[in-house]
């Protein structure tokens, strides 16, 4: 990188003090495209971090220049546009007030038509589209009775930079423990360059008096495409966290990288809950996010407990498989999944279920449905190590088509080295019915609603595990995406 | 009303409907039999819209409206309803769920004010009495695992909750015991009241001993071979297709 560039990286990262880390950090600006050393360097710095998590984002980073870019999922017909790591902006801070719409009536109308259908209540949806927040209403304020009311029970839920700086030992103690930043391509660009995400901790016995969302902290809608999030559950404590909104966002090509690690200690719970629905791009194609994500769990403690469940219907192209290990005997892990593809998308998403102690169960349900021209592809792995006796497993993958450019695939890999393991596979293909969409019109239902209807049975037992007010969002967002897709 | 003018449908090039003409006024119950192949499943689904059939020429009217200009959701809010020979499962919808979805369409076309959900079980629970049908086969998913007897129940209960103008009923007996046979016979004789239309569809004359026709018409490849009272029913099971057949001039399948 130039010489002039690096002095604008530094003045860059020295301007505005450091207050309250992310919630002042609504003025500041986009960092220039390029990755080198002094980027990771400049991110640090201007985040305030310590040494030590300086050096361990440039050992990542390091580590990153050796590594090559998977290419091993993708369908050799669909378009794969190379992503030019120096292209990218790695800091991307939220607009400045200035540069933002001042009201509703200067928002993008076909944005927000689409958070009308999405059920969105008007002021999140202000939020949403980047109106100034203190023009809708105070989310510093709704932020902090939230806070406040969670650390009354010692639950702690704030950004991760901001753990970094007020409880550093429990984030260097865990931080890429169970996703080292060595893991895999994109795990090490994100423990390099990752610029927020949420960090929560629940304490010995607390069961977290509400679900956290991603919600509450309406700055976070803006956060980088790096995201880092880490959760601690200790010894029998449990907690439903809800990430994602339903925001498309406008952007071309762009790379998503987040990172998130689970760990639940003895008799603890986990429940991890996303809906997914980043731009998707155009009919042709064009544009769209490439969400390339790293979400595993580790079930340390006995009877602990962790269950992903995700909607994922944006993204061109996801490669996604949250994971669990099943390290403490009488441990549970959970996978349940919707993807959709519509368009061009691809979505290639699965778990993996290490099964490490004894009397471990895991439990996963897979639910694509692929549109359009879209491809959707299962990938799950189950992994009876020796010692886990009694380790059960049951997968059931089921495909819907709809239409006949589209295409489903389902790889399910198996290793058991254990006797005792009892793993099974249940997997199915349906044509979503031309007479089932028949049936519905002659009772004078839409095809369009029946089409929803349809699908959403398909999905009813990865829905029903969702928190209420989620379900009824990832069902309308169905709707939405699959909008125009029968005749 | 239905009017029915000179009606021509084919599929694929082939013309299975060769010119109909058929009218049933307000309250009364037609019955058109023939034998397989000779176009009632094609007559029935020809009405409700089925797009896999294309009309080449005639008219179907409802009470005047033009039923071909209509998709099939809309003429199922006009009030047409049709009792499917082979219901469709739809795994994971519960019954009571796509219920509500239908009659608040058909409630909104007729612009009415959407049921809540306590207003549907009550109306759940009248219609269910009216015709001494049990509801628990609403809990389910529609029609998925459901017997032939559920389904067909569950179709004749469906059709009483849209309370609809017109009801083509396709070969509902196929597949029943006489027990289950009865019970959905005096479901639809519950709903004649007058007004209400109905265009029973069978092979067999033994439905019509318990649906009582007003008109039966014998359909002989793709055309009305004959009309007459009840009693032309008896006659056809005592002596078969055969004759009409051969008195029409075309041997089945010709
Ligand atoms: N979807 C279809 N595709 C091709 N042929 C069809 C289709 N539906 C009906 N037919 C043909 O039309 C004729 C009449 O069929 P149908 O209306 O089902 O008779 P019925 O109900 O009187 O037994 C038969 O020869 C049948 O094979
Ligand atoms: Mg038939």
């Amino acid at each position: 990188m130039a010489n002039d560039s690096n002095q604008m990286l530094d003045a860059w990262a020295e301007q505005n003090d450091y207050k309250w880390g992310f919630v002042t950090d609504i003025e500041s600006e986009t960092l220039p495209p390029g990755l080198d050393e002094d980027v990771v360097r400049a991110i640090s710095a201007r985040k305030k971090e310590p040494q030590w998590l300086l050096e361990w984002r440039l050992k990542a980073y390091r580590h990153w220049l050796t590594m090559d870019e998977p290419d091993w999922a993708h369908f050799p017909d669909h378009d794969w546009r190379p992503i030019d790591y120096n292209g990218i902006s790695y800091y991307s801070a939220p607009k400045s007030d200035d540069d933002r719409p001042k009201s509703l009536d200067e928002v993008d109308p076909k944005l927000l038509e689409t958070y009308e259908k999405l059920g969105i209540p008007l002021e999140e949806r202000a939020a949403l589209a980047g109106v100034a927040v203190d023009a809708v209403f105070d989310s510093v304020s709704v932020a902090t009775t939230y806070r406040e009311k969670l650390a009354e029970v010692g639950v702690i839920f704030c950004p991760i930079s901001e753990a970094v700086h007020d409880h550093p030992e429990l984030v260097q103690q865990y931080l890429g423990r169970i996703v080292p930043p060595n893991d895999n391509f994109f795990a090490a660009l994100n423990s390099a360059v990752f610029t927020d995400g949420s960090f929560v901790f629940i304490p010995k016995g607390v069961t977290c008096p509400m679900e956290l969302s991603t919600y509450f902290r309406i700055n976070s809608l803006n956060t980088g495409q790096f995201e880092r999030t880490l959760i601690i559950a200790e010894e029998g404590a449990s907690v439903s966290y809800l990430e994602g909104c339903t925001a498309p966002m406008r952007d071309e090509n762009q790379l998503h990288a987040a990172v998130v690690e689970l760990i639940a200690l003895d008799d603890a719970s986990i429940k991890y809950s996303t809906i997914q629905n980043w731009y998707p791009g155009d009919e042709n194609g064009k544009g769209g996010i490439y969400n390339f994500v790293t979400k595993r769990g580790l079930c340390e403690g006995d009877r602990s407990h962790i269950s992903w469940t995700q909607v994922e219907t944006g993204s061109a192209i996801t490669w996604k498989y949250p994971s669990c290990i099943l390290k403490g005997h009488d441990s549970i892990g959970e996978f349940y999944s919707v993807a959709l593809t519509n368009m061009k998308q691809q979505a290639d998403t699965g778990t993996k279920m290490i099964h490490i102690g004894r009397n471990t169960r895991s439990n996963i349900v897979s639910k694509g449905i692929s549109a359009g021209n879209g491809q959707n592809t299962y990938r799950g792995q189950v992994k009876i190590r020796p010692k886990a006796t009694n380790a059960r497993n049951y997968t059931q993958c089921d495909s819907m088509l709809m239409g006949d450019r589209c295409g489903a695939h389902t790889f399910p890999y198996i290793e058991a080295d254990n006797d005792t393991a009892i793993v099974e596979h249940e997997a199915s293909t349906s044509k979503i019915g031309e007479d089932q969409i028949f049936y519905c019109n002659q009772r004078g239902i839409s095809s369009e609603d029946a089409v929803s209807m349809i699908v959403n049975g398909f999905c009813r037992e990865v829905l029903a595990e969702l928190p209420m007010e989620f379900a009824v969002e990832a069902k309308k967002l169905l709707e939405v995406s699959l909008e125009g897709s029968v005749g | 009303m239905l009017q029915i003018t000179n009606l021509h449908a084919s599929v694929e090039g082939t013309e299975i409907l060769r010119g109909i003409d058929l009218t049933i006024p307000s309250g009364e119950v037609h019955s058109i039999m023939g034998p397989n192949g000779s176009g009632k499943s094609t007559l029935a689904r020809v009405l409700a819209g089925e797009e896999t059939y294309e009309v080449t020429e005639g008219s179907i009217t409802l009470d005047g409206e033009d039923l071909l200009d209509m998709d099939p959701d809309e003429r199922a809010c006009e009030g047409l309803f049709m009792a499917f020979q082979y219901p469709v499962e739809i795994p994971g919808v519960s019954t009571k769920y796509f219920l509500r979805a239908a009659v608040n369409a058909v409630r909104a076309h007729r612009e009415l004010s959407e049921l809540d959900a306590y207003e549907f079980l009550q109306l759940v629970k009248e219609k269910a009495q009216a015709l001494a049908l049990d509801t628990s086969l609403l809990d389910r998913s529609v029609n998925e695992g459901f017997s032939g007897g559920e389904k067909k129940r569950a179709e004749i209960f469906q059709m009483a909750m849209l309370d609809p103008k017109m009801c083509v009923l396709d070969e509902t007996d196929s597949g029943l015991d006489i027990d289950a046979l009865k019970v959905v016979s005096d479901g639809v004789n519950a709903l004649r009241d007058g007004n209400r239309s109905f265009l029973v569809i069978t092979h067999y004359q033994r439905l019509l001993n318990y649906i009582v026709p007003d008109v039966v018409h014998v359909l002989v490849n793709g055309r009305i071979a004959r009309t007459g009272g009840k009693e032309l029913a008896q006659l056809l099971e005592a002596e078969g297709y055969a004759g009409i057949e051969a008195e029409s001039g075309v041997a089945n399948g010709a």
